[in-house]
């Protein structure tokens, strides 16, 4: 599938005069303590916190007596329960509940929560680079796989777990065994109407999603470095997808201006040391990985996925696969049961699957560009009368901005929901739920059975192909699409 | 955390590849703000229907394999969100040791969090242990991490690998933030030597 080959000093630090990739950079830079056969202790810049995979953690320093040793270092936010109408009013107990307790144990341990009325407050790694807290050459983490969003930045960010988060509030490090390094190569301009989410679909489709478990990747390549910051989170955000706990891009100008200015950036003359350190992480000429692959986007389609699994996905042109033409029986009877749970038959064009909601936001299509582009779409037009569409901004800064070019009522008149901040759909913890059998265009990063909802069925697809499918009430190719107007911003 | 040495049980087939942490234990059920209680929630839509009546299909639901300690699926198992109410959801309901081809990283690294054996073996081995579960009721299997050998009461033995590291953690029950914390000097020092670029001014 891809080439790969054994090191030696794996394990190992190279030495100074060993050609070294942005990740073993940043890793040598963190390591406070490695032993032979153990993990290395590794020191953690930034510590994101969200209501869901904290509150066992601050019981478990209540139990033990310990404090957070860095709550400078430490930021909150909730997100995953709040609801996106009327949203001071959770209404489902429990959710409120643990809203309420991250509440407490930020005040308790001193961590500055970015709460429901702050106009930070969003999904948490729509927060993080907002504020400026994520800075290339860091570790961060966050009770969250998605935090390899934060590697757009040329950070170390990966999800941790529950006990690993009450490790950080405790110690600010964590113990971790060396994950070798891949390389993915983008070849080719990417086409019009192609987005940063249909290149990692893409290469999710042709790699499946656990080519890169046990790997920390590194995006390379023209089209990278064509793209924005927005657009490089949406790459690095679906890392996890693949397999990999975190996805690097190496920093550049792009990342260096969409950092100037921002509340926790550098500033002054602080920045430019900042920049020239920043500049130091790219990964030497001639830096070797245990893994290269490569992905040609000259040809690729805007994706749409068809089964319950991120992987499980194809171009616009294409139709939904014959499971029994797939090669291993595994996937053959993956694709079956995916088949059976999506409801639809082989040899179904994409374009032929109708759909009754469509969901536009997360923390993988939540930003301002991404509603810029949906926006774009869907300007003029009216959404289908068979489909729900809602809009959720990634966070309260995006909701602003968004108002402030006037994308509210671009959305609002062509049929749209226009709602509040939060992860809403893309797992349906608060009141945005899927019906079952309900089927979505959704710009998340999950196809999981359940995922938006019991029964519910989710399509992955680019903020553009999500606004065209509203108004179409099935896929289209949005490459074809007739824009009305250009959105003037 | 409880320490894990040697266990025998009775093994509870999932016969799916890619295992995703939302089936594992399904969103709804993340609100709760203790670790434990998560049991009765695992695979939950896999489960029970949507009038919470069990499924009868579903493995866990038939009474071969009531009481069942170990867990085979296929390849790619826990897949998905870091949630460690994957892990716990497990553990809660009854299984110490899930044995899989391959494991989404996140999801490995919190079994041993909690004293579960996450062990990998080849596809060839995992489908044994199918075909063996399949075949006869009440099929068990010892799984010993001192020996790192897995045998059953007809003869067969697989060997299994496991990072050294990880296999004392389990066998102590360590805690590992107690482990970190003998560096103290160390985590002081690297603070000290980065205070600038903590602070923002570089």
């Amino acid at each position: 599938m891809f080439t790969e080959r054994s090191r030696k000093d794996h394990d190992g630090v190279k030495s100074m005069s060993q050609k070294k990739t942005m990740f073993e950079k940043i890793w040598d830079n963190h390591v406070i303590h490695s032993e032979e056969g153990k993990p290395s202790i590794l020191y953690i810049d930034l510590h994101l916190v969200h209501e869901v995979t904290s509150p066992q953690a601050f019981e478990g320093l209540r139990m033990s007596g310990r404090k957070v040793r860095r709550p400078d270092l430490t930021f909150a936010t909730m997100d995953h329960n709040v609801p996106t109408k009327d949203r001071f009013n959770i209404k489902d107990p429990i959710s409120k509940q643990q809203v309420d307790t991250l509440t407490r144990n930020c005040q308790e341990f001193g961590v500055k929560l970015y709460d429901l009325n702050t106009i930070d407050q969003g999904v948490v790694h729509v927060m993080g680079p907002e504020l400026g807290l994520t800075h290339p050459g860091k570790t961060i983490v966050c009770g969250d796989s998605h935090t390899s969003t934060h590697g757009a930045f040329g950070a170390l960010a990966f999800g941790i777990g529950t006990s690993e988060v009450e490790h950080v509030l405790a110690t600010q490090c964590l113990q971790q065994a060396k994950p070798k390094t891949m390389k993915v190569h983008f070849i080719g301009e990417r086409p019009v109407g192609v987005t940063a989410k249909d290149m990692i679909l893409g290469l999710i489709a042709k790699y499946g999603t656990d080519f890169a478990t046990g790997y920390v990747i590194e995006y390379t390549g023209e089209a990278i470095r064509a793209l924005s910051m927005e657009e490089r989170m949406t790459i690095c955000n679906m890392s996890i997808e693949g397999g990999a706990r975190a996805g690097l891009i190496a920093p550049d100008e792009t990342t260096f201006n969409y950092l100037r200015g921002r509340e926790y950036a550098p500033k002054g003359e602080a920045f430019d040391r900042a920049v020239e350190q920043w500049k130091q992480l790219v990964s030497d000429e001639g830096a070797t990985y245990d893994a290269v692959v490569e992905l040609d986007i000259s040809k690729l389609e805007p994706q749409v996925t068809w089964g319950t699994s991120p992987g499980m996905g194809t171009g616009i042109t294409s139709s939904v696969p014959y499971p029994d033409q797939l090669p291993t029986e595994n996937e053959r009877k993956a694709a079956e049961k995916a088949l059976a749970y999506m409801d639809l038959k082989p040899g179904t064009p994409m374009t032929e699957i109708p759909i009754d909601y469509v969901f536009i936001g997360s923390c993988t299509n939540g930003r301002i560009e991404d509603l810029r582009a949906a926006a774009r779409v869907a300007k003029g037009y009216k959404v289908n009368p068979n489909v729900t569409a809602i809009v959720v901004p990634g966070s309260g800064r995006v909701k602003m901005q968004a108002e402030k070019e006037g994308l509210d009522k671009i959305f609002i008149e062509a049929g749209f929901e226009w709602r509040d901040a939060g992860c809403s759909m893309c797992l349906a913890m608060n009141p945005d739920v899927l019906q079952p059998g309900q089927r979505c265009a959704s710009t998340s990063n999950r196809n999981f059975e359940g995922r938006q909802g019991r029964g519910g069925r989710t399509h992955l697809v680019s903020p553009e192909m999500a606004a065209a499918a509203a108004i179409v009430g099935k896929f289209t190719d949005v490459r074809k699409w007739k824009f009305h107007s250009e959105v003037t911003v | 955390m409880q320490p894990f040495t040697k266990l025998t049980g009775i093994v509870a087939p999932v016969d799916r590849v890619n295992v995703d942490t939302d089936a594992i234990i399904p969103k709804q059920f993340l609100k709760r703000i203790e670790r434990s209680g998560f049991g009765q929630f695992l695979f939950y839509e896999w489960r029970f229907d949507e009038k919470g009546e069990p499924i009868p299909d579903f493995s866990l639901n038939q009474p071969r394999y009531q009481g069942a300690s170990i867990l085979i699926s296929r390849a790619n198992f826990g897949c998905g969100s870091s949630r460690e109410h994957a892990p716990w959801a497990i553990l809660d309901y009854g299984f110490r040791v899930v044995i899989a081809p391959s494991f989404a990283d996140i999801f490995y690294n919190n079994c041993f969090k909690n004293g579960i054996l996450p062990i990998k073996l080849s596809e060839e081995q995992v489908e044994e242990l199918f075909q063996r579960t399949n075949a006869k009721e009440g099929y068990a299997l010892t799984v010993d991490l001192e020996s790192k050998i897995i045998s059953d009461a007809d003869g067969l033995t697989i060997a299994f690998d496991l990072d050294e590291h990880r296999r004392q953690f389990l066998l102590q029950g360590l805690d590992d933030i107690g482990l970190t914390l003998q560096h103290e000097d160390k985590i002081a020092a690297y603070e000290e030597k980065h205070k600038a670029r903590l602070a923002n001014s570089y």
